[in-house]
């Protein structure tokens, strides 16, 4: 078997003295759609914003791409490939669209991405590329942030709620546009409170309840009794 | 209220401390007794301090009004009471007085222009406002202009006749204000006023969507320390018996050294400016003859502690002790849990 | 006539005063830090020029190309090593931790320099004027200096709003935490706004020092002629920021015109009106 290219193993993650996750791990292979579930304030964020260096971890509790990354700030694992879609987006409102896409791309590594392929992902982007990125409606902003994190090509993409706030048509269609997002072997972790989507999108699915692991299946197979006492606990 | 739960004002410490600081105000008040005239002097300037060091730390410490303009009250306080003696012939007594109200009164429409500036812009807005009041003192060609006036001989001697007893009644004058401005501040922060101020301190948003009038609360602090700030600049020139506009609205003297205090005693606790005014007083009389070099040193102290230790000496005591030397919120304590939440 | 030319003047020294205020502007902008040490950095500034000018032998304006990049880098090391260990939720650290560095300069220049005021000589370019009219010429100096300051804001403005270093300063003043996703490392954009403000400054500090006396305890009044310009031109927005410095340089000119005693005081009280009838300044920041 080949290595992963995302490896965590017992993580642990602190918010100062509270402690949000225990003992999590979890493996994401190169090219592969994991989907993360869990109810709200199961940790799923903040096994997000671990990954992706905002929280600090001991250094072997996350490897990417075989070295430990565990603790290495957010700004040097974009460079090496790794792109957080924060939950709310959190678009930078005093940059225009276009600027927000920019910024994306500033530290960018090579790759397929760029301003031009992302307005073919979403067409509507180009038409307002001049606007207050605040002035978009909730769904477009979810693709300048699916986009900006798109612009740094990463390896491994992980997206925090994306469907948040969104109404289905719309989540629908940022959803139909994953497999042109993975088409190049880019990895991608899902985090879905929307159970049904979660799994129709992603290959493998983890559950979170109260900072641990309680599941870990193949999308396509996992019984619904399995979630809903991994998601409730019993 | 159920019986499990009781709410207590004064802790063991704080009432032990409170006895202490009695006795010290008593021992203070015979010291005219023994003390040479030196000592006097250097005491009352130290009450000054005490009160001016006390009034910055309600500002900045406990209401968010970090203010680096405070010696604009100084210059008006001094600047009040030689008017007031000079052209009005009042009893210095009563135009110190007077000059507290007058501080007051300034403070009003001087707080309406700086509260439109939001937090570090306040403080550079406050210093801005000394300054015209500088430049304003400096117009006053009867109070000789740039260049300052002495208080006459006949306002000096119309306190007492003689030279010793003239001490004492500034020295008692000084120790009154200082054991006022402390008292009154305690009191001030321990009152639901005090919890209405600590809420906007925590979180100001929150305090206002409770019902807080944000504005109204930090206008009232802002006036009070107008007053007590000003009556204390016109104990300081009564005591120097005259006044220039450099010296009265001097940003070095009444403010940078006043923030020194509060910084290394402690900022947002009653005892840390106390403490930071007496260390102070002892860097100063042993070193004040290195002049700039000593000015350089406490810039430099006060950035480290700002760095290292930013709850000053007092909280570092309170750390070690386990327990406030003058606690100001009331513990809730429950019966069951060992643990008691601060209000 | 005579007014015509103090109003000018007036003018031009509201090109220095929009100097002093951009630095303080930009970096209030990035990190919503106020530098209580502003104005005392620009005298350290024309001190340091005094020191090259006279040991190196250049003239005040060469010795820019040496004061200008080694007060930027003074900038860098100060945010990386000390300011940026103030920034947080707390207003006070970072206001008495400059405060504190204002003292140190004052009395650091004090110590090394006395207490005695010096100028810079800048040889020919002084007396140097340009005649519009019988009664109206300007110094090449002054008009020197206004250009400078326009040309400094126009910079400033293209670089934010043109460059990527640009968006990386307004992105990090947005969201700080956010800004770290794509890339970028908010201590580093700190020190590089104050190493750009102090780059500013030093341009500033020259320019004054050639132009008149200066003496270390003239720091304090420079923050307060820089934060007024900002004030009285609008929070955000730098052309504001040079119209603001205009305005504030106009009024000390008229107040002056009226009575010597009255230069500081009416540019003071101009600010005082601003304050009260238009606390938003007159050309607040567009949200575009
Ligand atoms: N900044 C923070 N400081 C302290 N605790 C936090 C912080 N952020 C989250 N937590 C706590 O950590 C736990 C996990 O939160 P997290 O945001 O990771 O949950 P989540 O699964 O993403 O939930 P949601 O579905 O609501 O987004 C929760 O108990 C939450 O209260
Ligand atoms: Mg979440």
């Amino acid at each position: 078997m080949r290595d992963p290219l995302l490896n965590v193993s017992q993580l642990a993650s602190f918010y100062g003295d509270f402690q949000a996750l225990f003992d999590v791990s979890l493996r994401v292979d190169e090219g592969e759609v994991v989907a993360i579930i869990g109810a709200n304030g199961a940790g799923k964020s903040t096994l997000l914003k671990t990954i992706a260096g905002l929280i600090a971890a001991r250094p072997d509790a996350v490897t990417f791409a075989g070295s430990p990354i565990g603790g290495v700030p957010a700004h040097h694992l974009l460079r090496q490939g790794i792109a957080l879609v924060p939950e709310g987006r959190r678009l930078f409102s005093s940059l225009s669209v276009e600027e927000n896409l920019q910024i994306g791309g500033a530290y960018s590594r090579k790759g397929p991405w760029s301003l031009e392929r992302v307005y073919q992902l979403f067409p509507i982007l180009r038409e307002r590329r001049h606007q207050a990125s605040t002035s978009l409606s909730g769904g477009q902003q979810q693709m300048v942030a699916i986009g900006r994190a798109l612009m740094s090509n990463p390896r491994l993409l992980l997206c925090d709620e994306i469907s948040l706030g969104l109404a289905p048509i719309i989540v629908r269609e940022i959803y139909e546009r994953l497999p042109q997002i993975t088409g190049d072997g880019m990895s991608l972790i899902i985090v879905e409170q929307d159970v049904v989507q979660a799994l129709k999108a992603s290959r493998r699915v983890y559950c979170l309840q109260e900072g641990r692991v309680t599941l870990e299946g193949e999308s396509q197979s996992i019984s619904r009794e399995a979630i809903a006492s991994a998601y409730f606990g019993s | 209220m159920s019986p499990e739960i009781t709410i207590t004002d004064t802790t063991r410490s704080g009432r032990i401390t409170m006895v202490l600081a009695l006795c010290a105000v008593l021992a203070l008040a015979c010291a005219p007794l023994v003390a040479t005239s030196a000592h006097l002097n250097l005491m009352v300037q130290i009450f000054a301090y005490l009160a001016l060091a006390t009034l910055w730390n309600l500002l900045a410490g406990f209401s968010g009004l970090v203010s680096v303009g405070q010696q604009a009250f100084v210059g008006i306080g001094g600047y009040a009471l030689f008017g007031l003696t000079i052209f009005a012939d009042l009893h210095p007594l009563l135009a110190l007085a007077l000059a507290g109200i007058i501080g007051a009164v300034i403070a009003l429409p001087v707080a309406g222009l700086l509260f439109r500036l939001r937090g570090a812009y306040f403080a550079i807005g406050s210093w801005v406002a000394a300054e015209v009041f500088r430049l304003l003192a400096s117009q006053i060609s009867a109070l000789g202009g740039g260049s300052g006036t002495s208080l006459p001989a006949r306002i000096v001697t119309s306190m007492a006749s003689s030279r010793v007893w003239r001490e004492y009644v500034i020295y008692w004058t000084g120790l009154a204000i200082a054991v006022v401005v402390i008292g009154l501040t305690i009191f001030l922060l321990r009152s639901r006023f005090g919890l209405a101020l600590r809420a906007i301190h925590y979180n100001e948003g929150a305090a206002r969507a409770s019902g807080v009038n944000v504005t109204r609360v930090k206008l009232i602090v802002f006036v009070l320390a107008g007053f007590g700030t000003a009556m204390v600049g016109a104990l300081i020139f009564l005591q120097k018996l005259r006044i220039s506009p450099d010296a009265a609205f001097s940003v070095n003297d009444w403010t940078a050294f006043v923030i020194f205090m509060a910084v290394i005693g402690g900022i947002g606790r009653i005892e840390g400016p106390i403490i930071g005014c007496l260390i102070f007083f002892v860097l100063r009389e042993t070193l004040a003859d290195m002049g700039a070099l000593y000015l350089m040193m406490l810039g430099l102290v006060a950035i480290v502690i700002m760095l290292r230790a930013p709850r000053g000496i007092a909280g570092w005591l309170s750390e070690k002790l386990g327990f406030d030397l003058v606690p100001l919120s009331r513990r809730v304590v429950f019966a069951k849990s060992k643990g008691d939440s601060h209000v | 006539m005579d007014w015509v030319n103090s109003i000018t003047q007036g003018i031009l020294v509201g090109g220095l005063y929009a100097m002093f205020a951009a630095g303080l502007s930009l970096i209030f902008g990035v990190m919503r830090l106020v530098n209580i040490a502003h104005g005392d950095l620009v005298v350290l500034a024309a001190y340091l020029a005094l020191v090259v000018t006279t040991t190196l032998g250049l003239d005040p304006l060469t010795s820019l190309l040496i004061i200008v990049p080694l007060m930027a880098l003074i900038g860098y090391a100060l945010q990386r090593f000390l300011l940026n260990r103030t920034l947080g939720d707390d207003l006070l650290p970072p206001l008495l931790v400059t405060f504190g560095l204002s003292v140190i300069l004052q009395n650091g220049l004090m110590e090394i320099f006395t207490p005695d005021s010096r100028k810079l000589q800048a040889g020919a370019i002084e007396t140097a004027t340009l005649t519009l009219s019988s009664d109206l010429s300007l110094g090449i100096l002054p008009l020197l200096q206004f250009g400078v300051a326009v040309a400094i804001i126009g910079g400033l403005q293209l670089l934010s709003y043109r460059t990527a270093w640009g968006r990386a300063f307004r992105a990090t003043s947005d969201d700080q935490t956010t800004v770290q996703l794509v890339g970028v490392d908010p201590r580093h954009v700190f020190a590089m706004a104050m190493a750009l403000s102090l780059a500013v400054i030093a341009v500033a500090g020259v320019f004054l020092a050639v132009r008149a006396n200066f003496d270390p305890s003239m720091g304090p009044a420079r923050l307060i002629f820089g934060f007024e310009a900002v004030i009285i031109g609008g929070l955000g927005n730098l052309w504001g920021t040079l119209a603001g410095g205009v305005i504030l340089g106009v009024a000390q000119a008229i107040g002056a015109k009226i009575d010597p005693g009255w230069q500081l005081l009416a540019g003071h009280l101009v600010f005082l009106i601003v304050l009260a009838v238009r606390p938003e300044g007159f050309f607040p920041r567009v949200q575009h």
